[in-house]
């Protein structure tokens, strides 16, 4: 829920350290990557390539998108040596 | 009394309110205030950090610095290093720092030009800094205390101003307070929040979007308009301490008038020469002063304009294809537009003479039409 003129602190001031985590820039997307697990390796080069660190792994293997944070680049699905990752149209976007 | 100019005021004033941090950087008419300040502060007789910058746009990056650091800090200007300010004045009053500065009017080039207008301050009125214009050096001297103190108090920057060379470099009579007065009246500084307040870290001026930008600034509107309530606070307290009593606008031999001439900064003064002998032929003519031009005191000066049957406001800088800045504002005050007549006069240091405000003066009563330009070759 955002806040209103009156429950922020004065001047666009920041008095929490790291309230970025707030701050949900997956609401920024319009294209959100689906994987295809018959054809992931679980090679993860795809975790290297991601710019904002939101492809999570579990016991080694891929495990979910953190789409709180995935801005939709789709440089993991053109990355991926399988063409395992294809980016699809996120219908819940805010247009 | 002592004799000062305006310049010397403003660095007095400064002098007695001893910054953590000044910068500073020469432009015309302003440099004779930042020159007796470097005095002060090679005689030590202040504390202050006295930082000599490369442009005007340095300067107030400085002053926003130390602001936002925790300390007071002031620089003052003019003219085109009050452009050359201009990006950053809205770093100042968006990041809400109570920075003060002394602005010495001077014409915007070009044509480049040295002398008085309020092309530049009035330029700068819709920035977010509390405006407030000084007919004399006691103005100006006041002004710069009153101007500190209600910026520290509503966390918006002050300018404070007055004409360049017709006040700033003409000596003039004026009452000086104590220093221990001036520490007294204000205070110490003490933000909430500041960058250099390690046990509350905080980020100041980051980024915002269209999520949040248009919430912080609606902030600093409220706090603007709150002003109005805190510029009479602090001026009662002001009263207490000098015995000068200030307001956000000046009725000179307003109440029976039927006639009133609207005016900012030294014109002032010949305008009340002027009033006071149209008064001895028994004309109902009155002056009326704004000191406080931001934020806007509407309601004060619909009171005192009210029962006039005619108003002629004097504006001495443009608005290009609009009503001129102070015309725009009486004419909101009044929501009558039709008993106002609008005249624009002495830009780039022209000059004014009280012929040329009689004549205003009975354009006005006459009902007869009002050349717009006054003092410009047709």
């Amino acid at each position: 829920m955002k806040k209103n003129y009156k429950q922020i602190p004065i001047g666009g001031m920041i008095t929490k350290a790291g309230n970025s985590e707030e701050y949900k820039t997956g609401d920024w997307k319009s294209f959100k990557p689906e994987r295809d697990e018959k054809k992931c390796t679980n090679c993860l080069i795809c975790v290297n390539y991601c710019p904002e660190n939101c492809i999570k792994v579990k016991n080694g293997k891929l495990n979910h998108f953190d789409l709180d944070y995935c801005k939709g680049c789709g440089i993991c699905a053109t990355e991926c040596p399988f063409k395992a990752i294809v980016m699809e149209l996120d219908t819940e976007c805010e247009l | 009394m002592t004799e000062l100019t305006g310049a010397q005021a403003a660095s007095f004033a400064m002098k007695q309110i001893n910054p953590e941090v000044v910068s500073a950087f020469p432009i015309t008419p302003q440099t004779e205030i930042m020159m007796d300040f470097a005095q002060f502060v090679a005689d030590g007789d202040v504390n202050t950090e006295f930082v000599l910058v490369e442009s005007e746009h340095s300067a107030m990056s400085s002053a926003v610095g130390a602001s936002a650091a925790g300390v007071r800090s002031m620089t003052a200007t003019s003219s085109a290093g009050l452009a050359l300010m201009f990006e950053i004045l809205g770093v100042a009053s968006g990041s809400r720092l109570p920075v003060v500065m002394n602005v010495v009017n001077r014409a915007l080039s070009a044509p480049i030009n040295i002398h008085c207008d309020h092309s530049d301050s009035m330029d700068c009125r819709d920035i977010g800094w509390i405006q407030l214009y000084s007919e004399d050096a006691q103005e100006v001297y006041d002004n710069t205390f009153i101007g500190l103190k209600l910026a520290e108090r509503v966390k918006l920057p002050a300018m404070i101003m007055q004409d360049g060379f017709i006040n700033s470099h003409c000596l003039q009579n004026i009452k000086l307070l104590k220093d221990a007065e001036i520490k007294n009246f204000i205070g110490k500084f003490k933000p909430k929040q500041s960058l250099l307040n390690f046990k509350k870290p905080v980020t100041i001026g980051p980024l915002e979007l269209f999520d949040y930008y248009f919430e912080t600034k609606r902030q600093e509107s409220e706090a603007m308009i709150s002003a109005l309530e805190d510029y009479k606070i602090v001026c009662k307290s002001f009263e207490k301490m000098s015995s000068r009593k200030y307001s956000a606008v000046e009725k000179y031999k307003l109440k029976d008038a039927d006639y009133a001439i609207v005016a900012l900064n030294s014109v002032c003064g010949a305008v009340k020469d002027v009033v006071d002998e149209l008064r001895i032929n028994g004309e109902k003519v009155g002056l009326l002063k704004i000191r406080l031009f931001r934020p806007f005191p509407y309601d004060d000066v619909l009171n005192a304009l009210k029962h006039c049957k005619r108003i002629t406001v004097m504006d001495r800088s443009e608005s290009f294809g609009a009503n001129p800045p102070i015309m725009s504002e009486v004419v909101n005050s009044l929501k009558n537009a039709k008993k106002i007549n609008s005249v624009i006069f002495g830009l780039g240091g022209r000059e004014i003479f009280e012929d040329d405000i009689k004549n205003i003066y009975y354009n006005m009563i006459k009902n007869k039409k009002q050349e717009r330009y006054v003092g410009c070759r047709e």
